[in-house]
């Protein structure tokens, strides 16, 4: 069993492919999140208070992170095995909410590894910002990785 | 908006049924097999099929936001992840959602959500910070 590798933290990675936010994605997460708030839905409504376009719903902003994920867990030396990982924690830190037509790359930085009994509790922080290089969000993320104990092997 | 320490900000309950993890699961990108696959949330000891928790934390933020001005600024929003919702294949889950203003001074108003399942609360320390 190889335990997750705490050299990890203080490890920063390479920014992520852009991410067009598109119109019709922001509604379809809208909808799966039960938003109803009609500036989520409709144009006008989005203008009328002060957006350009139609305002994603808060926790959006985690199909961007999850790119910074998916590096982190392929990293050859991360020793972080996906079906032992549990998502312990989520915070979002917003300069202004993600509307449609953003374009958004993230950058994931391990900020800490704490071991508790064997398992590891590893903190990220994906800082997402625009096309200006302006901040939008920062998201953070405690993941819980089990030691594997008593999985037979 | 004029709200004080303790007023009710929002209250629902929302209905999570299979095609409510579907749904999130297509719409998020997060296709892991124990929102929808009962035999394999069986193969890890899960007590069912789980809604995501960032299923449970975006449900708590619509309340929220569903009961603010629309031009509200949101500063923060976070929550931790304690005891998961099984949504079972006849019945589904319900998860109830109650938002309080539990801080406020000049600058920020501090909104503490209280997210359960059944007797479970399904996420501690859920709070959003709103500036007013």
């Amino acid at each position: 069993m190889v335990p997750v590798n705490t050299e990890l933290v203080g490890r920063e990675f390479p920014p992520t492919a852009p991410y067009l936010v598109g119109r019709e994605k922001v509604r379809e997460f809208s909808r799966a999140v039960f938003a109803e708030a009609p500036r989520h839905i409709d144009v006008e409504a989005a203008r009328a208070a002060g957006y350009d376009d139609v305002v994603a719903p808060p926790t959006f902003a985690m199909v961007i992170q999850d790119q910074t994920l998916q590096q982190l867990l392929a990293e050859p030396d991360s020793g972080i095995v996906l079906a032992r990982t549990i998502h312990a924690e989520q915070r979002f830190a917003y300069t202004r909410p993600i509307v449609a037509g953003d374009e958004l790359t993230a950058r994931l930085k391990v900020t800490g590894i704490r071991m508790m009994a064997g398992n590891a509790m590893i903190t990220s922080e994906a800082e997402v910002t625009d096309t200006s290089g302006a901040h939008v969000v920062t998201a953070t993320s405690v993941l819980l990785v089990g030691s594997g104990e008593g999985e037979g092997e | 908006m004029a709200y004080a320490v303790g007023d009710a900000i929002a209250e629902r309950t929302v209905h999570l049924t299979r095609e409510s993890l579907v749904r999130y699961a297509g719409a998020s990108g997060d296709f892991n097999p124990i929102h929808y696959r009962d035999d394999v949330a069986a193969s890890v000891g899960l007590p069912g099929v789980l809604a995501h928790g960032m299923l449970t934390m975006g449900i708590g933020s619509s309340v929220v936001l569903s009961a603010l001005d629309p031009a509200a600024r949101i500063l923060d929003y976070g929550v931790r992840f304690t005891k998961p919702v099984v949504v079972d294949a006849e019945r589904g889950a319900d998860v109830h959602v109650v938002a309080t203003v539990g801080a406020m001074d000049d600058a920020v108003m501090r909104i503490d959500l209280k997210v359960s399942f059944g007797d479970a609360t399904v996420l501690v320390k859920a709070q959003m910070r709103v500036a007013v």
